[in-house]
């Protein structure tokens, strides 16, 4: 359950940006998170909804956006998503690949009034 | 209203991860974070990584564990300084407890420092602490399918250890298998196949830790 602690960043950071914004209440928060990452939504969405009771969030939806694993080939540089076991290149078949998304945990935007 | 926030969600723990960095390029200590699930032996590696070593460096390590003090004291009685974390709880280890934790420790005299993570397979793969190399170990009763279940933690090593291979004659461990999993998931990764009770293939691991910690003192030569 380590999706507390990670949803303990997300709530952290959306109540300091709109107490900063001088907002009364947060409608929704929007988050993008890598498909390589250990972070799963059922166990998040339960996380949030124990952690955001009593703030200005008791009421706000998170809204996930999962980022599929995308990588530039390092020998003819064509760029393809994949899943966690298969970055081979479909191009010209290379097993070597910088890693360029996926391993996401960002806090997008929030709604707030 | 919308806002944009554009923000990591784990930025406090990585902005406190870079300050552990830096505070161990100040010290010239290399951090190593072993992650393995619990009982695959990351305390005997690491003491099997301590008597391959500790001629040469001066060794530190960090203990993490949900309760008790049974690893560092382990450490300790070898006359190496060792510090418990107990997380309570939680599955991983963050960076505001290692920093806690090297408060406690006399950096300054230190060249490596072992972390051992909290025994999860899982929970410790994302979180930053301001290490140089995430190391994980397998251990042959475990299985050789594990990379298949836990790819995360696979990908984000940058060495893997196959510990008590002394036992292979008595498990369905598949090494091929495991190898090329392995390989499919972080193709650069050596795998060291290493008995900690025996010392058998340890030298091969410690050497790759030199070679690392020499490298990492290049760069701030």
């Amino acid at each position: 359950m380590h999706e507390m602690g990670i949803c303990d960043g997300i709530l952290s950071a959306a109540i300091d940006a709109a107490e900063r914004s001088g907002a009364k209440r947060i409608n929704s928060i929007e988050v993008s998170i890598g498909e390589l990452t250990e972070v799963i939504e059922d166990p998040l969405q339960f996380a949030f909804d124990v952690l955001r009771r009593g703030t200005i969030a008791s009421d706000a939806t998170l809204d996930v956006t999962f980022l599929p694993a995308r990588s530039v080939c390092v020998d003819c540089g064509k760029e393809f998503d994949h899943g966690r076991f298969d970055a081979k290149c479909p191009s010209c078949g290379s097993l070597v690949a910088r890693l360029i998304q996926g391993r996401e945990l960002r806090i997008d935007a929030i709604d707030i009034d | 209203m919308r806002v944009d926030i554009a923000k990591g969600i784990l930025e406090k723990n990585d902005t406190l991860a870079e300050e552990n960095r830096a505070l161990f390029a100040a010290n010239d200590v290399f951090v190593v974070d072993l992650m393995a699930s619990p009982g695959a032996g990351k305390t005997s590696t690491i003491l099997a990584t301590i008597a391959a070593l500790r001629n040469r460096y001066s060794i530190g390590v960090i203990e993490g564990d949900i309760a008790s003090r049974v690893d560092a004291e382990k450490i300790a009685s070898h006359g190496v300084p060792a510090v418990q974390i107990n997380t309570g709880g939680a599955c991983h280890l963050e960076s505001d407890m290692i920093r806690r934790a090297v408060d406690t420790l006399d950096l300054a005299a230190l060249d490596l420092l072992i972390i051992e993570n909290v025994g999860n397979l899982v929970c410790p793969t994302d979180f930053d602490l301001g290490e140089h190399a995430k190391v994980m170990i397998l251990s042959v009763p475990e299985g050789h399918d594990k990379p298949r279940k836990y790819p995360g933690i696979f990908q984000v090593a940058e060495a893997v250890i196959l510990n008590k291979y002394d036992t292979m004659g008595v498990f369905d461990f598949d090494e091929d298998e495991f190898r090329e999993d392995v390989r499919r998931l972080n193709l650069h990764a050596p795998v060291f196949p290493i008995s900690a009770r025996t010392g058998d293939g340890v030298e091969a691991w410690a050497e790759w830790l030199v070679s690392r910690i020499e490298d990492e003192k290049g760069k701030r030569a």
